[in-house]
């Protein structure tokens, strides 16, 4: 099977892959480049627990061929951290318990920074929209809210 | 085994797509295309990733009318204010396709030629009176929107053929449009009924040309000159109400399925209508 090599950049890094043109974005992330944040829900683009952000746009990784990152950049929950400071959304989803199991929250994390990106003062009702398409099956949503709502709030400085 | 090419232009893409041995299929954000993969619901030996072509994504305004390329993910579609202004019930309609991920990637094009009858897009841009151009061996050909699908999951289109970008026409003074569509919660789910109108009106308020056009009570999407009729060379009364209702109505020929029965679509049909219809006019007599 012919392979495609692929130059990118993950979380400021160059990369480089060689992958079969059937793979995802997804499989590529976990199986080759063993970034295995983003996780492997439904693969139809409906739990939003694979998200991950490209040029600045929130996608699912699942619903996105690997080939397709040639010359894109790509974020991922590997790169919201900087080495041990957790970034305030991270601190915030702990301090609100945001989460039980934790399969849904580098999604919703990175679904949130790409929130927070774009606008750094959304209303709750905003927040709720951006995040329909992503599915916490634990902790239901009022918490997850409470959190993006404190850290943007943190993050405006206030 | 599956190839994947990705061509520079137009005229490439053709060549590649009529001369593919096997099933080629267009990749532009895949949101439908890789779930269908996925499933195996198909299984081409080809994909032509069309998103490297200059200009297949993105929006230009000509002279008040619009080229929107067939690539154009919804959220770029959503963030166009001069669309928004102009066209506010087809970008509503687009920004309504699934969730914040899926409109970072979902194509006009693709909610078109996935041939979904509930495809929000559809009706709207058929309203919208949109046109798309579709280029082939033969070269390239304008069609209005409504021609394409011709039932669930299947296209006018030919082999080697493909979409590159859609036309929306000037809008005269006092013109609106809207999209409506009934789902029994507020986000991330399927029509189960979708309207689309567009209206002009004179500066008495009568209205002197609309198009109304129905989502996921038929085939495909359809446009309903009756609809249409009931307005025209009237106010939004309510005469004029009931008889866009009753036409709305009248054009339903829907499936019973696990999201609405024939009855409930139908009767949905003529509610979305008229109450697009309202927001249409409310719309088009704000632009003086």
């Amino acid at each position: 099977m012919s392979k495609h090599h692929v130059s990118t950049t993950i979380n400021g890094e160059p990369t480089e892959f060689l992958c079969e043109p059937q793979l995802t974005l997804l499989d590529v992330l976990r199986d080759e480049l063993h970034l295995t944040g983003s996780k492997e829900g439904c693969s139809s683009g409906d739990c939003g627990a694979c998200s991950v952000i490209v040029d600045g746009r929130l996608v699912c990784s699942c619903l996105m061929l690997a080939v397709e990152v040639e010359g894109h950049a790509i974020e991922t929950i590997e790169g919201l951290a900087q080495g041990h400071d957790l970034h305030p959304l991270q601190r915030k989803f702990l301090e609100h318990a945001a989460l039980q199991c934790g399969f849904c929250t580098p999604g919703l994390l990175m679904a949130t920074k790409a929130l927070l990106d774009r606008n750094p003062n959304p209303t709750e009702t905003e927040t709720r929209y951006w995040l329909a398409g992503n599915l916490c099956r634990c902790t239901g949503y009022d918490k997850v809210i409470r959190a993006v709502l404190d850290a943007a709030a943190e993050l405006r400085g206030e | 085994m599956l190839g994947y090419t990705a061509p520079l232009t137009v005229e490439e893409a053709v060549r590649i797509l009529a001369g593919a041995p096997g099933v080629a299929k267009i990749l532009s954000g895949g949101t439908d295309l890789l779930v269908q993969l996925r499933s195996g619901r198909s299984k081409p030996d080809l994909i032509v990733d069309i998103k490297k072509i200059p200009g297949i994504s993105g929006i230009r305004e000509r002279d008040g009318a619009f080229v929107i390329g067939a690539a154009t993910p919804g959220a770029v579609i959503g963030e166009c204010e001069a669309l928004q202004r102009a066209w506010p019930g087809m970008v509503e309609a687009v920004n309504l396709i699934g969730s914040t991920q899926v409109q970072g990637r979902a194509s006009l094009a693709g909610n078109l030629c996935n041939a979904s009858p509930a495809a929000d897009s559809v009706p709207a841009l058929i309203a919208a009176r949109a046109t798309c151009v579709v280029a082939g061996t033969t070269g390239q050909r304008e069609v209005p929107v409504e021609s394409i699908a011709t039932g669930p999951g299947r296209t006018s289109l030919r082999a080697g053929e493909f979409i590159v970008e859609f036309h929306l026409p000037k809008r005269p003074p006092r013109s609106g449009d809207a999209y409506l569509r009934f789902i029994p919660r507020t986000e991330m789910d399927i029509a189960v009924v979708g309207a689309g109108v567009s209206i002009t009106l004179d500066t008495g308020g009568v209205c002197t040309d609309a198009r109304v056009a129905l989502g996921a009570v038929a085939p495909t999407a359809i446009l309903v000159p009756e609809a249409a009729a009931a307005l025209i060379g009237r106010t939004l009364d309510e005469t004029a109400l009931a008889a866009l209702d009753q036409a709305a109505r009248r054009a339903c020929k829907p499936i019973d399925d696990k999201r609405g029965t024939i009855e409930f679509r139908t009767k949905v049909a003529g509610v979305m209508a008229r109450r697009a219809a309202v927001i249409a006019y409310e719309r088009a007599g704000e632009r003086q």
